[in-house]
């Protein structure tokens, strides 16, 4: 299946990656008010040294722990092979968090304590928003065929 | 193939659907006691407080066993296990057959031996949903409670009651609250947050006698109640296969299989004595995400497609009042410290390798430090500093190692 891949090399870490993932599952039309409603937390993140910089999402893993470790079966995969939590379901005990080896889940804040996590903005039909904004190709969308 | 599977929590699920992973049309039935579809155990306390509803309890969606053909005999027990014919007695008096059998009994409540507490009416466990719902039918905004045990359920149940009752008093035999999962620092700090929410503890004062409603401690100290949990551990359900002639320590003895003794009988999740993957001892890790992966690579081995598991290890991953904490491996290392106002974080390194954790507050992307530890990573290749700042894959330095790990390969080395 087709995954977001990082390219350390062209990677400036400018956390567009991070405002646009946020954004785009905000479900708001306005970035500027999206942004000062409280945004959740972006379902990708950079890690950078400064010298070094990549942003990392979920590898919606063939063997996905989070997903056999979720105490309440929130965690599923559907049939386009996409990882997705149930957040109607999901309580935030963070198991997930506790068990996945790419930290590519995250918390929701305020009243949403539950977990988020890449969806490949399946939701939208779009190219993930993290790949379509990134402005030095430092993210793609692509086959890999690994898994 | 016929299979059966006794139990419907984590460790049967994860069996069914490892089944089906291999043999898509081999029979399937299963058997449980309760009479309630699958669902969460550990969400019985949010139940309870009324954080999740009914149809929120469910482990699976409701046409999880029509989807997997699965014949269940609900609301039946299992009585007896012949190895040799290859049977189990139902309690309604049904001999059935199977080819493969899985054993996924779980554990009971263990009720502590204090004078006069079988005999009382207000004293109750607390580990199904059957119990969570008698128990939230005893209790009113007037309720005294007292709650015997300061492990994952008594704290998980003082959770659940809080604000529905008048007050809450814990009685812990140990030095600190969850003592097989805290060190002393980590629960102290735990232990502030939750007296805040007017939650009182008393340690080191067991439990001594039940008359009425009075409960007395060893010291002599009473306390009135008005509801009395009995939360002081479980014990694994492994008289099934002992009584069938299988070997049975604390917990069922399993190989890296989930096989049993007993050929063609297999046992995962609560009820078995598996290898820690940190310590290498064999012990009961009783945690819902060992059973179902303990439940699933049995159930692939069942249907021909043997799968060991020998990751197995103690984690916890649980909130209380709003503080979230994750646990996982062993504490017996040098320790990396870093204790503020609210948050708190232990690292434990022995031989190079990350062996165990405490995290409080923060525990953002500690899935990497389980991995580190589950992998048993050789920290040599790695930026230490890096590591003790956060959980964060800039920390393998090797540049070939972190672009394949980033891309989704595996985090050994």
């Amino acid at each position: 299946m087709k995954k977001v891949f990082a390219i350390e090399e062209f990677c400036l870490a400018c956390h567009l990656c991070e405002y646009n993932c946020a954004f785009s599952h905000s479900g708001m039309k306005d970035m500027v008010k999206a942004y000062k409603s409280g945004f959740q937390p972006a379902r990708i993140q950079v890690e950078e040294s400064g010298e070094i910089n990549f942003a990392l999402n979920c590898r919606h893993c063939s063997d996905p722990v989070c997903m056999k470790a979720c105490i309440t079966g929130s965690i599923s995969r559907g049939e386009d092979g996409v990882i997705r939590v149930d957040t109607n379901k999901c309580v935030g005990c963070w198991t997930c968090v506790m068990t996945c080896p790419y930290g590519a889940v995250v918390r929701g804040r305020g009243d949403r304590k539950v977990a988020l996590k890449c969806d490949l903005c399946t939701e939208s039909g779009n190219t993930p928003a993290c790949v379509e904004g990134c402005p030095n190709r430092a993210l793609v969308f692509e086959e890999r065929g690994d898994d | 193939m016929n299979y059966v599977v006794i139990g419907n929590s984590a460790a049967a699920v994860g069996c069914v659907e490892g089944i089906r992973k291999v043999d898509a049309t081999g029979a399937i039935t299963l058997i449980s006691d309760e009479s309630h579809r699958a669902y969460s155990r550990p969400l019985i306390s949010y139940w309870l407080s009324g954080k999740v509803d009914d149809e929120r309890m469910y482990y699976r969606n409701e046409d999880f066993y029509e989807k997997n053909h699965v014949k269940t005999l609900l609301g039946v027990r299992v009585t007896a296990l012949d190895a040799a014919a290859k049977t189990v007695t139902l309690s309604d008096g049904t001999v059935l057959p199977y080819d493969s059998l899985m054993v996924a009994t779980g554990s009971r409540p263990f009720v502590p031996p204090i004078a006069g507490v079988q005999d009382c009416p207000q004293a109750v466990t607390f580990l199904d949903w059957d119990s969570a719902r008698r128990l939230k039918g005893m209790v009113n905004k007037k309720s005294r409670v007292v709650v015997l045990g300061a492990g994952l359920i008594g704290l998980k149940v003082t959770e659940g009651l809080a604000g529905h009752v008048a007050g809450i008093t814990v009685v812990e035999m140990a030095a600190h609250l969850m003592p097989s999962v805290l060190d002393d620092d980590s629960a102290a700090m735990l232990q502030r947050h939750i007296e805040k929410n007017g939650v009182s503890f008393i340690y080191e004062d067991p439990a001594a006698k039940v008359s009425g409603n009075l409960l007395t401690l060893g010291s002599g100290r009473e306390l009135a109640f008005d509801v009395l949990v009995l939360a002081a551990g479980v014990r694994p359900n492994v008289e099934l296969v002992r009584d069938a002639g299988g070997t049975v320590n604390r917990g069922i003895i399993v190989n890296s299989f989930m096989q049993t003794s007993l050929p063609d009988v297999y046992a995962a999740g609560d009820c078995v004595e598996a290898m820690d993957v940190v310590s290498g001892a064999r012990k009961i890790m009783a945690l819902l995400p060992n059973a179902y992966m303990q439940g699933e690579a049995a159930g692939k081995t069942m249907a021909g497609a043997p799968e060991g598991f020998e990751k197995s290890m103690p984690m916890n991953a649980i909130g209380f009042f709003g503080m979230p904490l994750c646990t996982a491996g062993d504490y017996d290392g040098e320790a990396y410290v870093k204790i503020e106002e609210d948050s708190f974080k232990k690292l434990f390194f022995k031989d190079d390798r990350l062996v165990g954790y405490i995290l409080i507050s923060d525990v953002d992307r500690a899935g990497i430090y389980t991995a580190l530890i589950r992998e048993k990573v050789d920290l040599k290749g790695v930026d230490l500093e890096l590591l003790r700042q956060r959980p964060q894959l800039m920390l393998f330095s090797n540049k070939a190692d972190r672009k394949r790990i980033v891309a989704g390969g595996s985090i050994t080395q």
